[in-house]
């Protein structure tokens, strides 16, 4: 059966997230005063036909490397799933 | 001067193609020629120009998905054979994500996409694209990007600072390098580095529309002028 693979993509901590500062910042201004940070990332649904979950791991951590983050500013997860 | 082809790849949502023609059709026994990023062949080129824009709609990266265009796979066999590749802000961003130059570009620092003109201070004038500069002189070049903040491991950093790689940094037009000169965070004030054989320069800053004065300065030309006496030298 094939897989859904659910992945996201963040920025490292050390990289300057303008968009989640732009976040977090309007929050606080709608008076949530106890929001202390935001980050914003990607999250991307890819659907893998492969019957082995090694093999559509092997997959995800692949096109996770080669397109789908940059490994100098971003870290990936994934989670996959059977689809029936 | 002798007849050189520089190929200007078309990536689908390039901007700064025509542009870039335009400034090169302006040398003497220059001849553009535009590579469709869908070809394979680079047509006899002597260099290689990826040109600035939005290609693929910077969807996922700024580059991400033209690193993978069937033309790149010719183009960074083009470079890894020592011959002059160059990148401009858009084009810049494809060089990083395809390998051929470290580190990465991110978001500007103040969130907003700039398009002014800026202070560059060339730091290394004895490479291949800036050789008819002088080393520390101050050229205004305008930049126009949201993801031109420049990043990279310190490790990195330290390795280009070292073997003289990073060719220009954002500057006032004193040539002081200060943060307030800094328009989008980029680490150090990094607008421009080149690889570590020489042959591969990536900048920010768009040479193409600083080369006539009608432009408001044409002190981009001396850019494609250094790759040019280059090429013929070599020939």
């Amino acid at each position: 059966m094939p897989y859904n693979a659910k992945i996201k993509v963040t920025l490292r901590q050390s990289i300057l997230d303008v968009q989640g500062k732009a976040v977090e910042h309007a929050l606080k201004n709608l008076g949530y005063t106890t929001v202390d940070s935001a980050r914003i990332g990607k999250y991307i649904e890819v659907g893998i036909n492969e019957t082995s979950l090694g093999e559509a791991e092997r997959i995800c951590n692949e096109i996770c490397q080669k397109l789908l983050s940059n490994p100098v500013m971003e870290n990936y997860t994934f989670e996959l799933e059977q689809v029936n | 001067m002798a007849d050189i082809t520089a190929g200007v790849v078309v990536f689908p949502g390039s901007n700064c193609d025509h542009d870039t023609e335009n400034a090169l059709a302006s040398f003497p026994g220059l001849r553009p020629v535009m590579l469709w990023h869908n070809d394979h062949d680079l047509q006899d080129a002597d260099l290689i120009i990826l040109p600035g824009g939005f290609s693929y709609g910077d969807y996922l990266r700024a580059g991400a998905i033209a690193r993978f265009s069937p033309i790149m796979k010719e183009v960074i066999e083009f470079a890894r054979k020592g011959y002059p590749v160059l990148g401009i802000c858009n084009g810049f961003q494809v060089l990083l994500e395809s390998g051929l130059l470290e580190g990465a570009l991110s978001r500007n620092r103040d969130k907003k996409f700039i398009c002014s003109g800026t202070s560059i201070r060339v730091e290394n004038a004895s490479t291949i694209f800036t050789s008819r500069y002088a080393r520390h002189e101050v050229l205004s070049i305008p930049i126009a990007h949201g993801e031109g903040n420049y990043f990279a491991p310190p490790e990195v950093i330290g390795r280009l600072e070292e073997q003289n790689r990073i060719v220009f940094r954002y500057c006032d037009p004193q040539g002081m390098v200060t943060p307030e000169s800094n328009p989008n965070g980029s680490v150090g004030n990094i607008a421009g580095i080149v690889n570590r054989e020489g042959n591969v320069l990536g900048l920010m800053p768009h040479p193409e529309r600083a080369s006539e004065l009608l432009l408001g300065s044409d002190d981009g030309r001396r850019l494609f002028e250094s790759v040019f006496e280059y090429i013929v030298g070599r020939a």
